[in-house]
């Protein structure tokens, strides 16, 4: 670690004297602030934090952030970010993209980082929609939308975004809520422990083109029955009265209510580190069918070599082996003669 | 089979001569050819090369789109070009005959593997009589020899099936080349001997194939004469032999150490650049990181963060994928990050001819961005020299915090010429220098004299700051969308393009300093324009030659040099791009001399253009 101390780092040191330009009520001031309050506490120089987006409205919170940052192009962050962590490993990467950035136009690039695993943490700003471009469906958009481009409704079959991470064996993929602040918070800051890709899904609202979009989650009278908080060692229950359950049968998940006959010690106790990624996987297609809730918190967590680590030590193997580079060998390698 | 001693045979001394090894496309012919090349070279030769081969890995055997030909002009004075016709041709096939007959001269050598014409290989090629046998190539010094039966023939010991045994009869060809042109063997024996280190009889078996036809040569009275090319007279230091694409990467690695930058390679898989990639990703001792993208775009924004984070930065394509990376070239622009984008030209639009060269990328690298965005423009003009193209534009990028375009082309990729290896004295410094120090720093504060911002490596505590692709405020950096610094930092942005003339010498062009002719190339046409200038210059024309290696921004005293002729011709392998932007920029009537057949241009052609302009 370093040898000089920490400095001891508040919220206000993370704020630039930029103006917020988000729409009046856009959830993207709720994430600002989670993140503005979190990383003073992850014990890392604010230095060496570097935020990288692509275009959207999400994407220009390295703005609001005082640390480095670089506002990239459309799709890209992704790109630009391992370029940067392939050449400072030591670096803490952030993306900060939404749902058309990070799975529309920049899709190619977030399944290969996830892929890789290359150690950023991605926070995707989800609500369902272009903001920016003035309310067009987006890649996550439900089927039968009703937007700028599509007055007659969208027909496209919309991405499920956990489910697209963990199919690509994203090493670390979680889910919380722009209101749900401190839910929030305690998922950046897992986000930040994890060493590899840390795909964070954030369900936001655009109060002007998509305003409700994460209403049957976050209303207060329906949140409990509508969500499930995951929690690493523990069962498997929602519900206001904390009344229902997940079961396994066989290859599906069956909402259960607890009691006359069925206790917690039937249902699926939540192993975020399963090795098999198909068990977070069936966690995240609960929300596709009627009756289950939609899960919150971290679905999958698992070790794995980081890219940049792994390109890092076959180089220094190399030069270990062969030594440094001598550029006048190199440059007399193979058959060469003499002229005098 | 000769039975009595060989009779004495003639030793003939030539200045120079062209051999072409053509077949399919399986045949080895690259292989052949380069060992010719590597042996002329350590002879002591000058030379230029020209691989010419299909798109297709391996198109089916026999037919015309599969042949596969390596031409090499070596000499005992300078050479410029690969040859326009040449004088021995090697056709291991009807279709190989059939593609290349026409380039052969009047009275030249024809060497052809006879086992392979007969009704069926003649059909595959869509030939209706033998040649052998209709006197159409009787203008020639035709050599039917059984190369496959006497491959067989000559490894039958070995024990190896016939497949892995017609595999050697190129080395039977070669072998013979190396007798008529009276050289060694050993160069290629240790070749074989390291490509093949854990498969001994491969090496066994090549060697003696060549040995064979070695010795045919020799056994048999076939050949009267055999030739000599003595060394040429290069000027003093130690020599290899390099291609275009080899000579990058070299000068990448070379960038690296001089400038005491980590070199990052983005790249996506592209022909004719993908030996690039290949070449760096085994110098990792030298700490290169090489980045396989998962696409084009990703291998340019990678490059541009790896940039942002202190590398020095490259990435390697060809026209497509320029095309491809031109929305983040513009984000390079704007956030004035150096990043070096080699394209590697084509033939094109599109997938066009992958495989064949063009000079046809040079407005796609001036203009091909959205809005304005000029930048620097470098273009190597012989395979040795993309070595000092490199250096060259990483000293640039770095210098004046800003992306350029290296425009070689798959002529120079794959050519190969004897390349003086430099001494690290030769090697220009690259200074790179990182702002620390947060007093007074503004992250688009410029340096008078370059007008470049100062590079900043993320995690120098007291410097943070933002920077993106929205417009910036003048100094501050920050996002500003007022009018009038809109067009100051578009200006700003130019006027930093302009100011990299400052460190380039003015234009001195070869040849006559005024006269009749000014011949303006740039690129790969540098050896065929030198050549066809110099042979006219011999019959009392007066001819300069300007060279273009910056095309963006051009040196300063351009447009006074174009005035010291009558007429002006620009002569590149494209419909006329460098000459739109001269006739725009300096209002000369200069005229074209325009080729995109996917080849080189010849001496030949660019002779009869001058004739043709000045009487």
């Amino acid at each position: 670690m370093t040898a000089t101390p920490l400095p001891v780092l508040t919220r206000k040191d993370f704020q630039t004297d930029q103006e917020v330009r988000w729409c009046p009520g856009c959830g993207d001031y709720a994430i600002l602030a989670a993140v503005q309050s979190v990383f003073p506490e992850l014990g890392v120089r604010r230095e060496n934090f570097v935020v990288v987006s692509g275009i959207g409205c999400s994407s220009r919170f390295p703005y609001y952030m005082n640390t480095y940052g670089f506002h990239t192009i459309h799709g890209r962050a992704p790109a630009v970010a391992t370029g940067v962590k392939l050449t400072r490993p030591e670096l803490e990467v952030w993306i900060a993209t939404g749902d058309g950035d990070a799975l529309s136009i920049g899709g190619n690039h977030t399944i290969h980082m996830l892929r890789r695993n290359v150690g950023v943490k991605v926070l995707l700003f989800n609500n369902r929609i272009y903001g920016l471009t003035k309310g067009q469906y987006s890649p996550t958009s439900e089927k039968g939308k009703k937007a700028k481009s599509t007055p007659y409704g969208s027909v496209d079959q919309p991405f499920n975004v956990l489910s697209l991470a963990i199919g690509v064996e994203a090493t670390f993929v979680a889910r919380s809520v722009d209101v749900f602040q401190p839910h929030l918070k305690a998922i950046l800051k897992r986000a930040a422990a994890h060493r590899g890709s840390a795909f964070l899904e954030i369900l936001q609202n655009c109060n002007i083109f998509n305003d409700g979009a994460w209403e049957s989650l976050t209303e207060k009278d329906v949140r409990e029955d509508h969500v499930i908080a995951l929690e690493h060692g523990q069962p498997l229950v929602f519900g206001k009265s904390k009344d229902k359950g997940i079961r396994i049968n066989g290859l599906n998940l069956e909402v259960v209510s607890l009691g006359s006959g069925v206790t917690e010690g039937d249902l699926i106790v939540h192993d975020e580190r399963h090795p098999n990624p198909a068990y977070a996987f069936l966690l995240s297609r609960m929300e596709t069918q009627p009756g289950f809730p939609a899960p919150i918190g971290v679905l999958r967590a698992v070790d794995a070599p980081r890219y940049e680590d792994e390109v890092k030590t076959q180089i220094d193997g190399i030069v270990a082996k062969r030594g440094p580079g001598d550029l006048g060998q190199l440059l007399r390698a193979g058959d060469v003669w003499e002229v005098s | 089979m000769a039975t009595t001693e060989a009779p004495p045979r003639r030793r003939e001394t030539l200045e120079q001569a062209v051999i072409r090894f053509c077949g399919d496309s399986g045949d080895g012919m690259q292989i052949t050819g380069s060992q010719f090349t590597n042996t002329a070279a350590l002879y002591g030769n000058d030379l230029a090369t020209f691989p010419d081969f299909p798109a297709e890995i391996r198109a089916p055997a026999g037919t015309l789109p599969g042949v596969s030909g390596f031409q090499i002009n070596f000499s005992s004075s300078d050479v410029y070009t690969p040859g326009d016709a040449v004088d021995v041709l090697v056709a291991m096939n009807p279709a190989a005959l059939k593609m290349n007959v026409a380039d052969l001269k009047t009275g030249g050598i024809l060497i052809v593997n006879a086992d392979n014409f007969r009704d069926t290989d003649l059909r595959k090629a869509q030939i209706a009589q033998n040649p052998l046998e209709d006197h159409s190539l009787d203008g020639y010094r035709v050599f039917a020899v059984e190369l496959t039966k006497l491959t067989r023939l000559a490894l039958k010991e070995l024990g190896l099936d016939a497949k892995s045994m017609d595999r050697c009869k190129n080395f039977f060809a070669l072998g013979m080349c190396y007798w008529l042109y009276n050289r060694p063997m050993d160069a290629t024996v240790r070749w074989l001997e390291d490509k093949f280190k854990d498969k001994p009889k491969l090496v066994e078996a090549n060697r003696l194939a060549m040995q064979a036809g070695y010795s045919y040569c020799e056994a048999t009275e076939a050949f009267q004469v055999s030739y000599e090319i003595p060394p040429a007279r290069l000027s003093p230091g130690t020599y290899r032999n390099i291609s275009g694409n080899g000579a990058l990467a070299l000068g990448f690695v070379a960038a690296s150490v001089r400038s005491g930058l980590p070199l990052f390679q983005g790249s996506y898989p592209i022909t004719p650049a993908s030996d690039v990639l290949h070449e760096l990703s085994g110098y990792k001792n030298f700490g290169v990181t090489t980045f396989q993208a998962e696409d084009e775009i990703a291998a340019m924004t990678a490059a541009i963060g790896a940039a942002y984070a202190g590398a020095l930065a490259i990435t390697t394509t060809s026209g497509p994928g320029m095309a491809l990376k031109m929305e983040a070239i513009g984000l390079a622009v704007m956030a004035e990050l150096p990043v070096v984008i080699c394209d590697i030209q084509r033939g094109g639009p599109s997938t066009g001819l992958p495989t064949k060269t063009e000079q046809a990328d040079l407005l796609q690298a001036l203009f091909g961005r959205n809005s304005e965005a000029p930048l620097p423009v470098i273009a190597p003009q012989t395979p040795g020299d993309c070595f000092w193209a490199a250096l060259e534009a990483s000293r640039i990028a770095i210098r004046y915090m800003v992306p350029v375009i290296l425009l070689s082309d798959g002529y120079l990729a794959n050519g190969a010429e004897p390349w003086r290896i430099p001494e690290a004295a030769e090697l220009p410094e690259i200074p790179a220098r990182f702002r620390t120090d947060p007093d007074g720093f503004q992250p688009y504060l410029r340096d008078p004299e370059t007008l470049a911002r100062p590079w900043v490596k993320p995690g120098t505590p007291g410097l943070e700051h933002r920077i993106g692709g929205i417009e910036k405020q003048e100094n501050t950096g920050n996002v500003n969308y007022e009018p009038q610094n809109h067009e100051r930092m578009v200006r700003l942005r130019a006027a930093k393009v302009q100011a990299v003339a400052q460190d380039v010498p003015e234009v001195v062009p070869a040849g006559d300093p005024e006269g009749e002719l000014l011949i303006v190339g740039w690129g790969s046409t540098y050896g065929a324009i030198t050549a066809a200038v110099n042979a006219q210059r011999s019959r009392r024309r007066r001819i300069g030659h300007v060279h273009l290696r910056l095309l963006n921004p051009l040196p300063r005293n351009l447009g006074e040099v174009l005035l010291r002729y009558k007429n002006v011709l620009v002569a590149e392998m494209n419909m006329g791009q460098l000459l739109m932007v001269l006739r725009a920029k300096f209002l000369i009537d200069a005229v074209g001399l325009n080729k995109v057949q996917g080849k080189p241009f010849q001496q030949a052609e660019i002779e009869a253009k001058i004739e043709e302009m000045i009487q």
